[in-house]
């Protein structure tokens, strides 16, 4: 197992430098450069061409990409131009507002997701497997920004149950985080909802069809044993798969619903950052959230793994 | 004494084109510790018959339009699902076809034996356990302490269907279904399995309903012979009478299909012709149509399956002249 790990962290080596190089790479062609955020809208072409020299940007673009993986083989990410901070400071100070959201989307999407979906394909082709899976192309298909406008609408502005945005660490007030977590993790999910209800049903229909599960049954095992053991161990492989999907578009999904909520995570963190050509920032908070999901990558191979004694043997 | 009795069963299969029976007024009994081999073509509704005693076809869209199945005097068709749960296991125990896929893949041997124990059985654990290795040590597993802990995919078929005995005997069953047990292994194994089945027979008294196409199987293992033709019994006798004087014309065409070494048999016999299609049976006697020696009076009726001899039974009209 130990040596699984290491290995998959080693293939971890050559995506991270691809990622920095496609991000270094995309955000010197976008137009525009930070000087004329800096500068603002009154500064000479003097004065953004010694902001440009300060920081660096009239050098060629082989010196600025050396010096960027020079500092990164140092473990420095650099500092972000417009905040005046370090870039992995910067970065892991967002990190747990994006995290703590992103999880508790992910819960709701296990729970929902898991639990329509197996219903579905317990009641196939009954009123309620069609409702399940209308609810489950109705999270497919609304846009998550919308759906998010309209609870603002519905729960904020017009009821006052929550707040129309802002966010409160759970480490200050498990109460207050609730309240401000609770409309951005539902819009956020909803479409992963649907997507694992979708895959769910699927495979616990096909895994039901297994001659193992006829063996349980013949085993006279109840059938919430059949269904929950049996069949549904079994149905948690592929089903792994597309959570780690799911935790990547939740974790890409945050940028739009932070701006929408305004929740200053790493989405709203980065969305400024572009905008504001940070490039520093841009490219080193890139860089860590890539780390972060080969690491959940890691993680869904390793529950693999747990899952599936075959796995287990064949990657000694 | 009678073990188990299905009576005039018919299970019918709603589908697109309307029900069709895949099983239509089949009745035989079972003594207890006897072998009852059930043979014919596939699609003869050899399975459907066993499935049906089980009660583990899908309903719907099967469903037992009639008939009954009494197993120890209780009629398990009119049984609800909870209490039919707890016949099968210690009452009545079925082993499949397909040991590659019968066992769950991602749980280890041990647990699987283990698991019907803990639904059937109140035992400690480690009683649970000592039976478990008892189990699949009688099935022939060697070193079974260590093979609890191992997963179906390190083992081979043959392993895996001893291991499916192994499950199906732990709650010690009265009545044993064997549903093709043999035909997905090597036969140096099938010889083995077969074996193994008739011992653990003998050693544990139980009955033991075979299903199988195979006439070579049946003749070295069973008591009792039931064919089945179309979704029928075509005829019913014991082991060594059946192969001796067969009654119906389909049972003759089953034995002559049986490759021999004998030189005056020089070709392989094919019955021409296939079964009828299910949902378009002929009117009379379902082989008539491949029948050699069919008479006009076979198409009109379905021959009734009536003694020719003392515990010999065929459903033919010729049957007298066939014999």
């Amino acid at each position: 197992m130990g040596r699984f790990f290491l290995q998959r962290l080693l293939t971890a080596v050559p995506i991270l430098l691809m990622v920095s190089l496609i991000t270094f790479g995309l955000i010197h062609m976008v137009p525009g450069d930070p000087s004329a955020a800096l500068g603002g809208l009154s500064a000479t072409p003097a004065e953004l061409a010694q902001l440009r020299h300060d920081l660096g940007l009239d050098r060629s673009l082989w010196v600025q990409l050396w010096l960027y993986y020079a500092g990164l083989l140092h473990g420095d990410l650099g500092r972000s131009i417009l905040l005046g901070q370090g870039v992995a400071q910067a970065t892991v100070q967002r990190l747990p507002v994006t995290l703590s959201l992103s999880l508790y989307a992910l819960v709701i999407t296990l729970l929902l997701g898991l639990a329509t979906g197996i219903v579905g394909a317990l009641r196939q082709n009954t009123l309620a497997d069609q409702a399940v899976m209308m609810f489950a192309m109705f999270g497919i298909s609304v846009p998550s920004f919308w759906l998010a406008l309209l609870m603002i609408i519905l729960f904020a502005v017009k009821l006052g149950w929550l707040p129309t945005g802002g966010y409160v660490p759970f480490t200050e007030s498990p109460l207050g985080w609730l309240r401000t977590a609770t409309m951005p993790a539902i819009s956020l999910a909803l479409l992963q909802v649907g997507l694992l209800a979708r895959i769910t049903r699927s495979t616990m229909l096909e895994t039901l069809r297994q001659d193992f599960i006829r063996t349980a049954r013949a085993k006279g095992l109840p059938g919430r044993m059949v269904v929950g053991k049996h069949a549904l161990a079994n149905a948690l492989i592929p089903i792994t798969t597309v959570v780690g999907i799911v935790i990547t578009l939740l974790v890409s999904g945050s940028v739009v619903t932070e701006t929408v909520f305004s929740i200053p995570g790493i989405g709203q963190l980065l969305t400024s950052a572009i905008l504001n050509r940070d490039y520093p920032l841009v490219q080193g908070g890139l860089l860590i959230m890539t780390a972060l999901l080969v690491l959940v990558n890691i993680g869904i191979d390793l529950c693999y793994a747990l899952l599936d004694p075959r796995v287990r043997y064949d990657a000694r | 004494m009678t073990l188990l009795e299905v009576r005039n069963v018919t299970t019918a299969f709603a589908t697109g084109q309307g029900e069709i029976r895949a099983v239509e007024d089949v009745s035989f009994s079972l003594d207890a510790g006897e072998f009852l081999g059930i043979v014919g073509e596939s699609g003869s509704g050899k399975s459907v018959t066993a499935l049906t005693v089980m009660g583990l076809l899908p309903r719907p869209p099967a469903r037992v339009a009639a008939g009954a199945v009494l197993f120890a005097g209780q009629d398990l068709v009119a049984l609800p699902e909870a209490r039919l749960r707890t016949v099968r296991g210690p009452g009545i125990a079925m082993v499949f076809q397909e040991p590659m896929t019968s066992l769950n893949p991602v749980f280890t041997i041990g647990e699987q034996v283990i698991e019907t124990l803990r639904v059937h059985e109140r035992l400690s654990p480690r009683a649970q356990r000592a039976r478990a290795v008892e189990m699949l040590q009688k099935v022939g597993i060697p070193s079974p302490e260590r093979r609890l802990s191992d997963y179906p995919h390190q083992l081979s078929g043959g392993q895996r269907q001893r291991v499916m005995l192994a499950i199906a005997l732990a709650c010690r069953p009265r009545l044993l279904i064997a549903d093709e047990p043999t035909t997905a292994l090597d036969v140096t194994i099938q010889a083995q399995i077969l074996d193994l089945l008739m011992d653990l027979r003998d050693e544990l008294g139980m009955a033991i309903l075979m299903i199988t196409h195979n006439m070579g199987v049946i003749a070295e293992t069973a008591d009792r012979v039931l064919v089945m033709y179309a979704g029928r019994v075509v005829e019913s006798a014991p082991v060594d009478r059946l192969f001796e004087r067969p009654a119906h014309p389909y049972t003759r065409g089953l034995l002559d299909c049986v490759p021999s070494l004998a030189a005056d048999r020089p070709r392989l016999v094919a019955i021409p012709g296939l079964q009828p299609d299910p949902a378009h049976r002929p009117p009379g006697c379902p082989y008539a149509p491949r029948c050699p020696i069919a008479i006009a009076e076979c198409s009109r009726a379905v021959p009734p399956l009536d003694p020719v001899a003392p515990g010999h039974a065929a459903a033919c009209i010729r049957a007298d002249r066939a014999a």
